[in-house]
């Protein structure tokens, strides 16, 4: 399906629909030619579709027309950054939205759930963009503690082995590693804490939900009857039930981390994937764009896949569900 | 420790390790950070070379020449004399066609990945990177296309005749005819020295290319790691043979926007940021010093002197005095030019106080115009160069103000545009009535001001856009050109100011500024009085703690210099 959306978007794209899915712009008549036999051009879509799709398995997405360098490696460069940092921004999301949400089903109909709700509300209306160059403003121009660009500073020589930047720090044997590392914690913290703020808010509403249901049902009337004390029903019984049904929402969650990171990116001129394919959509990359939406959505797709494994690994219930009827 | 810990714990750990190593901070303080070693300047765009004798672009030059190479003379001091680089002395001999130049002893190359020097610097390295330039038959001359700007403006393969190596030490260049802005020349940011063993290796390896994006130089830093559109990184040459650099690792941090070089200097990400917007801004904050230098250019207004009405010397002074020059000054260039009274910028070294600068007088204007013919004024136009450049930020706006003044002389404007490069050629095929326009200089040697933009040669090679061709003019810069006698020099171009202030075939408006921010701790000069920027002399205090713009511990350790 993906597939066939990027295929159709090298018709749909200006110019010629071989150049726009191999990149190659300054190709001279022979190589064309044998572009057109690799693509197939010459066959009928079905085949061509095919010819495209086997490129793709084989992982070359032809080249970026603005650098024209091999888009796959280019991806391979990106992609950890950007997974590092919606990983890091999700981590912060689940640590304040979850156990807020959870004081507020505790609290519910009290004045702190009002507070909770109104603040999020507040939160989730708030345009990333603006919120961006507001925390640039305020935390690193205003008071200097953190930085606004980029992943590390650029004086840190950290060579490339994972792309995850933590790691590689912790790989290398650079003398300067420590300061590396907290140097790059620096980094991360701004632009996640910014894309964090959306994903919160809604945390904070699935979980209320989620505690306010598991509360209402009758093994935590059960539990209360038999005189378990409050603390012992909250974190043996309603927190355990309430996280499961979160999980469930964690991948719905990381397509929509995934938007704002794209945009955070740009204002924090983080090298990722998302400030790779804004500006390959100014440069009118249309190869880069193509193939960058297809790695995007699949990498959304992967994800949506594991959080229903673990999903169906942690609760019992939709494990049987399988098997039952 | 911490980190390490929160790697392998779970997630609430990780977040909260994250913040907890946050806030501790750096705390190495028995050793000095790299960061106090380096030094990150946030630079205006990628350099399209390494090697300067290929281009003439600001950008490039302040990216590779002062930070790579060494010259065999260089400019020292503000009046921009000459003095020993690589060559420890040299002599000229009377009727100035041999200069003789002795090198020093001690020079190395640089030591990278991929070269490392068997010898030091000797006349054959003199001699590879100037026949480079001469000599269509070198090895090297077509490698990165063989074009070598600079040296084509200044006639270098005319007037050299030929490079003699006299021992391993001694190198002589013979000219056909004696000039006194060779040795000048030979002092740009150009005029760089290469390394002939490396041209060798590259030529066995067969990548000759290479000499040009991984040089080889014996400047302060040599190069570590570059990458297009994003980062240059200089380690320091540690056997530099004016000693050492003082700071370890400068890294050109490639920012194009103005306002993310803005935004880096004032989160002090970069150390020294090029050519800074919001000047206000920096000046008020105590953590950063903002400094500038007078640029060896001039902006101005010229006339088609082959072209009625401006073939009639009283029309040309006539508009001249009609326009309100500190106004243009206050507004095109934000009152931070000087104004121009001559086309020699007042820094050097052959400007005449006793020049006169054109004055604003209406109704001398009027009466001018009067007398020339033109009671009832006329129509005009004006071309506006497309592009902004230092010593013209803005000439369209300049235009429509010059409008707005000649309108009181009831001359009617049109102010015309095209693009760049079509300008610049419609403009040497002398279809303009008046232009805007402007020159910043090669090399400090007044000649450059002179013959480029007034001579009658400049007129037929379409550089002098006025088409203004006057024998005594030429006649006074010939003589300065073959006289090396500093007063006479001095005398000959107070002449031809006059001339040119007298028969105004342009108006010079402004010799603009360059501007430069960094940090209060970062010490010694960067912005030279002239030519490229220079690391070599830059050093860093210990950061300032700075809270809300206000400076708060300012403490100053001593910094190490030497390991």
């Amino acid at each position: 399906m993906l597939t066939m959306l990027s295929f159709s978007l090298s018709f749909l794209f200006p110019g010629d629909n071989i150049i726009n899915l191999s990149g190659q712009l300054n190709a001279s008549s022979s190589e064309l030619t044998q572009l057109n036999h690799y693509y197939q051009h010459d066959n009928n879509i079905i085949e061509q579709y095919l010819a495209y799709l086997r490129h793709v398995l084989q992982g070359d997405l032809g080249l970026s027309m603005a650098s024209q360098s091999p888009i796959s490696h280019e991806i391979i460069k990106l992609l950890p950054a950007t997974m590092e940092l919606s990983l890091v921004a999700l981590l912060i999301a689940m640590a304040i939205g979850i156990p807020l949400g959870f004081i507020a089903a505790i609290k519910h109909n009290k004045t702190t759930d009002n507070v909770i709700l109104a603040v999020s509300m507040l939160g989730y209306s708030i345009p990333v963009f603006w919120l961006g160059l507001l925390a640039i403003l305020f935390f690193s121009i205003g008071l200097g503690w953190l930085p606004s660009a980029g992943r590390i500073s650029l004086l840190f020589e950290i060579e490339f082995v994972t792309g995850f930047q933590f790691i590689d720090i912790l790989l290398s044997d650079s003398p300067y590693k420590w300061q590396a590392l907290n140097n790059a914690l620096a980094h991360i913290i701004l632009p996640a804490c910014v894309i964090a703020v959306a994903p919160t808010t809604i945390f904070v509403r699935l979980s209320r939900a989620a505690m306010i249901e598991v509360l209402a049902t009758s093994y935590i009337r059960a539990a209360k009857s038999k005189g378990l004390s409050f603390s012992q029903i909250i974190f043996r019984h309603a927190t355990r039930n309430a996280l499961i049904k979160i999980i469930r929402h964690v991948g719905l969650q990381f397509a929509n981390l995934i938007t704002i990171a794209m945009v955070t990116e740009v204002i924090f001129s983080w090298p990722g994937i998302g400030r790779w394919l804004i500006e390959s959509i100014y440069q009118r990359d249309y190869t880069a764009i193509q193939s960058g939406l297809l790695v995007l959505s699949c990498f959304i797709f992967i994800v949506h896949i594991l959080t229903d494994f673990i999903y169906a690994a942690l609760n019992p219930l939709a494990r049987g569900n399988k098997y039952g009827s | 420790m911490v980190v390490l810990l929160m790697k392998t714990k779970s997630t609430p750990c990780f977040f909260f390790g994250l913040i907890i190593t946050l806030l501790s901070g750096c705390s190495d303080s028995d050793k000095i950070s790299l960061d106090e070693r380096s030094i990150i300047y946030c630079s205006e765009g990628s350099p399209e070379t390494f090697n300067p004798q290929l281009i003439t672009s600001g950008t490039t030059i302040d990216a590779t020449s002062h930070q790579l190479y060494d010259r065999l003379i260089a400019y020292h001091g503000e009046d921009n004399t000459i003095s020993p680089a690589l060559a420890k002395s040299w002599h000229m001999t009377r009727d100035g066609k041999k200069i003789t130049f002795y090198l020093r002893k001690d020079v190395t190359f640089h030591q990278t990945d991929n070269f490392t020097p068997t010898r030091l610097l000797n006349a054959d390295d003199v001699i590879f990177s100037f026949n480079r330039i001469l000599e269509t038959t070198h090895p090297y001359h077509y490698v990165s296309g063989g074009n070598y700007p600079f040296f084509q403006s200044v006639e270098f393969n005319s007037l050299v005749e030929s490079i003699e190596k006299i021992n391993d030490h001694t190198v002589r260049f013979n000219l056909r005819r004696s000039d006194s802005s060779f040795l000048a020349n030979l002092a740009t940011d150009f005029a760089v020295i290469l390394s002939a063993e490396y041209g060798q290796q590259l030529s066995k390896l067969n990548k000759p290319h290479e000499i040009d994006t991984l040089p080889i130089g014996t400047g302060p830093f040599k190069l570590k790691e570059y990458r297009v559109g994003s980062l240059i990184r200089y380690y320091r040459h540690e056997g530099y043979w004016q000693g050492k650099a003082q700071i370890e690792q400068l890294v050109y941090d490639i920012t194009p926007s103005k306002t993310s070089r803005l935004t880096k200097l004032l989160a002090r990400e970069c150390d020294v940021s090029s050519y800074p917007i919001a000047h206000q801004k920096i000046r008020d904050r105590k953590d950063l010093q903002l400094e500038s230098m007078t640029a060896l250019n001039i902006g101005y207004f010229g006339f088609n002197t082959k072209k009625p009405p401006f073939d009639n010397k009283l029309v040309r002074q006539a508009v001249s005095l009609a326009i309100n020059r500190q106004a243009l000054i206050d507004t095109v260039y934000s009152s931070e030019a000087t104004l121009a009274k001559s086309i020699l910028p007042e820094s050097s070294w052959a400007f005449n106080e006793a020049i006169p600068s054109p004055e604003y007088d209406l109704a001398k204007a009027k009466a001018l115009l009067d007398l020339a013919g033109y009671p009832d004024g006329f129509d005009m136009d004006i071309w506006a160069m497309p592009v902004q450049r230092s010593y013209n930020p803005n000439a369209v706006t300049m235009a429509k103000l010059i409008q707005a003044d000649l309108k009181k002389l009831n001359v009617n404007v049109n102010i015309t545009s095209y693009e760049w490069a079509t300008f610049l050629r419609r403009l040497a095929m002398s279809e303009h009535q008046t232009f805007l326009l402007g020159w910043s200089a090669d090399h400090p040697d007044p000649d450059n001001f002179f013959t480029p933009i007034l001579s009658c040669s400049a007129t037929n090679t379409g550089n002098n856009r006025t088409f203004w061709c006057n024998a005594a003019y030429d006649e006074l810069i010939q003589k300065a050109l073959q006289t090396t006698n500093v007063t006479k020099r001095k005398a000959y171009y107070k002449e031809a100011m006059l001339i040119v202030n007298e028969e105004m075939p342009l108006l010079p408006i402004a010799h603009s500024r360059r501007y430069q921010a960094r940090g209060a701790n970062i010490i010694g000069e960067i912005l030279p009085h002239f030519g490229g920027i220079n690391f070599y002399s830059v050093n860093k205090n210990i950061p300032l703690k700075t809270i809300n713009g206000k400076v708060k511990a300012t403490k100053s350790l001593p910094v190490e210099q030497s390991n």
